[in-house]
């Protein structure tokens, strides 16, 4: 199978603390999936692993049908890209354009095919008119783009977003809807992780619920965000339009404004 | 009595070629929650910087106006009198914690320690407030060990153990997960509740729409909105200026436009948006 397959995979970090226990999941190609849960539930930690970036003491990774344990770091970048959670985990060049191209460079690429790479991620990030600026003179919410960028120039198949939707403004998260249809339509797999729910049920299917270490639920929006239990056990709170929609007494399960409207226009 | 007042306040950063304000003013009352809003880059950070005297004393660049705290011009207070006053949080917690102590505890406890306050009441004090905001299992952690949740709630821990009467938070929950945010709106309405006064930051508008009294929207320099959140809130036009609106107050304006009925009124929090829809099913 094509895309990135973690067999009871564990990680504990050096002062013993395990953060990922025995953890299995399945992503196929092209798949568009959120993992959401509590800060400290293990979600960056597994996500980690999938780019060699965390190595599993327990379990395996495979991505591509291949055990990333006999791959290097630089060999798994250039199948899994991952955006970090803090810009300043992974910013470190002088300027946005050569942040952006500091990936393809260093896989040894063309400079005009840099060029176009980082134009092309550029422009679907919306920061074309910063690429002289130093990345550190943009606002936070700015820097998240770039890291972005980067990680889409690097062109690989599967990318991964943590939390790109912190700080962000709506015109911030509009922009990210159509990164990560524009990332679906061109077959990549994009993963990612975020604590806003509304965005979740604009853009995703498959959730991912992780609580303590593990992974509690992967299911359809619909069935995660009906289910009280996993929402109790993940500290999640329902949506707003689906509170309202269980206050009213609608029976079905509305995830979503247009749904909400239909049942009430039904009535 | 007015806790804040801002009069024809314009600002420009010093190599900046536009002015990044212009011409704000508004007052918040004691005992007042007010949420800032506006698109990413807008100025709301300035603004939280005009508001404790950052902006113009340490940032130099070109300001005109008056910014008064307690009804007192902030020209005649000496930074020591507006750091009792004002307490203040940044955006990146990352920037806050001190990076001179060794325990959150002491981290924590560092801005009473500046005071010169006695032992017995600091460690009392600090104590309490890592209990209030449930962080007693963080107490002896190395602050860089922290991960940017928790480094963001012992960044508002070490404002609150000083106990100002005003409160500027600039995006206090921006690396929290829903139930942490929760807990901070939580603690904010508790401050309310003790007459402080409150400035925020954010971009969780279901929670501002719960939670704040007021919202001030801002965008090219300027003031958009300065209402009751309910009724800010409640406008179609946000959402052109990079703000999100509550997802009753979506429900509510498409409701009217899909079905052309009019609403009692656009909901903005929950409890209204039951009330308003009742009659439809």
């Amino acid at each position: 199978m094509e895309g990135i397959k973690v067999e009871s995979a564990s990680y504990s970090y050096d002062n013993g603390y395990t953060a990922v226990d025995n953890v299995s999941l399945e992503v196929k190609k092209g798949e568009n999936l959120a993992i959401i849960g509590q800060n400290g539930a293990g979600k960056t930690t597994l996500v980690k692993m999938f780019n060699g970036l965390l190595r599993p003491q327990k379990g395996k990774i495979y991505v591509d049908n291949e055990d990333v344990s006999t791959m290097t770091v630089a060999q798994i970048s250039r199948k899994v890209g991952y955006v970090f959670q803090n810009p300043g985990d992974q910013i470190f060049n002088p300027t946005v354009y050569d942040e952006i191209a500091y990936t393809p460079r260093y896989f040894k690429m063309e400079e005009k095919q840099v060029d176009a790479q980082v134009r092309s991620a550029a422009e679907l990030c919306n920061i074309v008119g910063y690429l002289k600026l130093n990345p550190y003179d943009l606002p936070f919410s700015l820097r998240k783009f770039v890291t972005i960028a980067s990680v889409i120039a690097m062109g690989t198949e599967h990318i991964i977003l943590d939390e790109p939707t912190a700080g962000q403004d709506l015109f911030g998260l509009r922009q990210q809807k159509k990164i990560i249809n524009a990332l679906i339509g061109r077959g990549k797999t994009v993963i990612t992780i975020t604590h806003d729910m509304e965005f979740v049920a604009d853009n995703f299917s498959r959730v991912v619920v992780m609580a303590d270490k593990k992974i509690i639920a992967d299911r359809t929006k619909r069935e995660v965000f009906w289910d009280f239990e996993i929402l109790e056990k993940s500290s999640i709170k329902q949506l707003y339009v689906s509170m309202l929609a269980k206050e009213l007494g609608i029976p079905n399960h509305v995830i979503s404004i247009d749904e909400f409207i239909d049942e009430v226009n039904r009535k | 009595m007015k806790a804040l007042e801002v009069v024809n306040v314009t600002y420009k950063y010093p190599i900046a070629k536009e002015n990044v304000l212009e011409n704000i003013s508004f007052s918040v009352n004691k005992g007042e929650f007010v949420a800032i809003v506006g698109r990413n880059g807008c100025g709301k950070t300035t603004l939280c910087n005009i508001l404790r005297g950052f902006i113009p004393s340490f940032h130099k660049g070109k300001f005109k106006g008056n910014v008064l705290i307690n009804e007192k011009d902030i020209n005649e207070m000496s930074m020591g009198e507006i750091a009792v006053e004002v307490g203040f949080v940044f955006q990146n917690p990352f920037i806050q914690v001190s990076g001179v102590k060794n325990s959150v505890f002491h981290e924590v406890a560092y801005g009473l320690e500046n005071l010169g306050m006695a032992r017995e009441e600091i460690i009392e004090r600090t104590d309490k407030i890592l209990k209030d905001l449930k962080m007693d299992d963080l107490r002896d952690k190395h602050p860089v060990e922290l991960s940017g949740g928790q480094r963001q709630r012992v960044a508002l821990a070490s404002v609150l153990v000083m106990d100002p009467n005003i409160l500027i938070i600039d995006e206090p929950t921006s690396q929290l997960d829903p139930q942490s945010t929760e807990k901070v709106f939580e603690i904010i309405r508790l401050l309310k509740e003790k007459n402080k006064t409150i400035i925020l930051v954010e971009h969780k508008i279901d929670l501002i729409s719960e939670y704040a009294d007021r919202v001030i929207l801002i965008d090219n320099k300027k003031i958009v909105f300065d209402d009751l959140a309910k009724k800010v809130l409640a406008r179609k036009e946000v959402m052109s200026y990079g703000v999100n609106l509550p997802q009753v107050a979506k429900a509510g304006i498409r409701f009217e436009e899909q079905t052309g009925q009019e609403l009692d009124f656009i909901p903005s929090v929950l409890k209204d948006a039951i009330s308003v829809f009742k009659k439809y099913v």
